[in-house]
């Protein structure tokens, strides 16, 4: 399994990170190994086994709707980088985005 | 001042209940031994010093019983209340969690006592602890070499007699195999057994905290005091049987499998040898061992490095530049040139790697083919595991197939890297407890021998472990440390 530079660059904008031109490179060859290895699922027929999401079998928990106290305002933004006007400032969300 | 190498809780708790010691002396040695030793071996990335001895010292004017007192380091992936929390990453640089993880809750409640938070690969991604965003943890048996990863810190902090007892996490053998490569007790619960709140999340479906000790009874201390339903983590369960400190001297009536083809790939000669060795004083104590069968276990490995990297791409989402960590904007950015920009900055190259190949794992065209298939090969890990419990009460194997190896040797080749946890990641893949042990030496390096169980038979582990530890009789200080300590 090879890995293109072009699939590098799509994958990056899907995980939100910059890519330089050398980690592009580095990455296609790193990724393309790596999945080479990967490729030995492949010699299984697993047509007829379920998939495990969860080693355990559990089932779902609920509890009470209660309500409890929440943490104060400036104690959860005293951590945030950009607070503004007592929330989470980001920058523009419209515009291009692919 | 008393000497802390080589110390175990249990010795700590004796020494503190005949008051031959109060909890600030026994604080005060661990702190000045770590401000003494740590410049070369970097296990610790931040001690709590002052704080530390404050907690301690309240033991000594209210009273004391049990592990009150007793200090213990804290993997820096595990929150902290106002104390740097970074999980080995610049993008946490400074960070301050508003909550203590569960595990820290309860060990507070126990009355153990934070000595600090150690090194480790960031976000738990490696098996070296190169990959930490803060420079290396250097092996206490030799210092050219690694401790082993991702919880490398904690498992050289004990074997370097910084702390009594440690707390790592385990997604693939981060617990055990650095306890192997730092010839230390380290020990993975079953998936539930202990909370995974406030451990900043690596593969949720995989991660578990556990302790490292110098024998497998402190180890079961450390453990008891940790484990059991949290409110806060909804996979956590009730155990079903209390964690009991075992004190089983022999193993009649125990079967022990082994599983042969799994073995006969990579395992060094050295490693090899002392694993045989160890199965023999394990039939010396009564134990009858018999080969069993994981034919897929070959293929845990691949699975585990398609599933563990396509939860990371999906829970290090969080790591925005929004709600806290670093943010890197420049004007005129929109948001998603800030997030590229942020994560491209704070993230290292092995945590970018596996967030490329979990998104691409994850990625329309190629979900079924890669993630679908791994989960698929889960299944079949499982059953195996089942149909092997059928005909033995634990499985045993090397830990680690080699001892620990030199710094940078692998840091060029990721494969080669992921192969160190080829022994281990089959039994996080199925949730299984196991516990890794010193077997002895190879090329005056120690090797790690694994005990795995079905799930919940914590305690059958730890009185399997207990038995053969004491006919191993392993002495694990590392000799370079006992000389200056003289």
């Amino acid at each position: 399994m090879s890995i293109s530079r072009d699939d590098v660059l799509h994958v990056a904008r899907l995980a939100r990170l910059t890519v330089s031109d050398q980690e592009v490179d580095r990455m296609s060859e790193q990724l393309s190994t790596i999945l080479g290895h990967v490729e030995a699922l492949s010699k299984l027929e697993l047509a007829e086994v379920p998939p495990t999401a969860h080693a355990l079998s559990i089932e779902n928990v609920v509890r009470a709707d209660t309500a409890r106290p929440s943490w104060p305002r400036d104690e959860v933004l005293s951590e945030a980088p950009a607070p503004q006007d007592g929330g989470f400032r980001v920058p523009p969300t419209g515009g291009a985005v692919e | 001042m008393i000497e802390t190498l080589g110390l175990t809780a249990e010795r700590c708790i004796e020494l503190l209940d005949a008051g031959e010691i109060s909890c600030r002396e026994l604080m005060a040695a661990y702190l000045e031994r770590i401000e003494r030793e740590d410049g070369d071996l970097h296990a610790f990335l931040r001690t709590r010093g002052e704080r530390a001895l404050a907690e301690a010292e309240r033991f000594d004017s209210e009273g004391r019983s049990g592990l009150q007192g007793v200090p213990i380091a804290l993997k820096d992936i595990l929150c902290t209340r106002g104390e740097e929390t970074t999980a080995g990453s610049r993008i946490l640089e400074g960070h301050l969690p508003l909550y203590d993880a569960g595990v820290v809750t309860r060990l507070r409640a126990a009355g153990l006592v934070p000595l600090g938070k150690t090194n480790m690969d960031e976000f738990a991604m490696g098996s070296s602890t190169e990959n930490s965003g803060f420079g290396p943890t250097h092996n206490p048996w030799d210092r050219e070499r690694v401790p082993g990863g991702s919880s490398g810190g904690s498992a050289a902090a004990v074997a370097a007699g910084f702390a009594p007892l440690s707390l790592g996490t385990d997604t693939g053998g981060s617990i055990r195999q650095p306890a192997a490569l730092c010839g230390v007790v380290g020990m993975k619960p079953t998936y539930g057994a202990v909370s995974r709140h406030g451990l900043i999340a690596f593969a949720s479906s995989l991660d578990q905290v556990g302790p490292f000790a110098l024998t497998v009874r402190d180890c079961a201390l450390a453990l008891a005091a940790i484990a059991g339903h949290d409110r806060c983590d909804s996979t956590s369960v009730p155990l079903p049987d209390p964690i009991a400190v075992p004190d089983r001297e022999d193993l009649s009536g125990v079967t022990i499998g082994v599983p042969e083809s799994l073995l006969a790939q990579g395992v060094e000669p050295g490693v090899r040898e002392s694993f045989d060795q160890a199965m023999r004083l394990a039939e010396g104590l009564g134990a009858s061992v018999h080969e069993v069968e994981l034919p897929h276990a070959p293929y845990a490995l691949p699975a585990y490095y398609l599933i563990a990297p396509a939860e990371a791409s999906a829970n290090l989402a969080r790591f925005d530049g929004v709600r806290y960590g670093l943010r890197l904007e420049e004007a005129g950015d929109s948001i998603i040139e800030m997030y590229g920009r942020t994560r491209a900055r704070g993230f290292g190259d092995e945590v970018k790697r596996r967030i490329m190949l979990g998104t691409y794992a994850l990625s329309s065209g190629y979900y079924d083919a890669y993630y679908g298939s791994a989960q698929r090969v889960r299944t079949l890990i499982r059953r195996d595991f089942d149909s092997a419990f059928a005909g033995c009460d634990v499985i045993a194997s090397p830990t680690s197939p080699t001892v620990a190896f030199r710094i940078g040797e692998r840091a060029d080749d990721p494969w080669a890297m992921y192969a160190s946890d080829v022994l281990t990641v089959p039994v996080n893949l199925a949730g299984l407890p196991g516990i890794s042990i010193p077997s002895g030496l190879a090329e005056g390096l120690p090797v790690g021998f694994q005990l795995v169980g079905p799930a919940f038979a914590e305690n059958r582990i730890l009185q399997v472990a207990h038995a053969l530890e004491g006919a191993i009789a392993f002495d694990p200080t590392p000799p370079g440390m006992r000389e200056a300590a003289r």
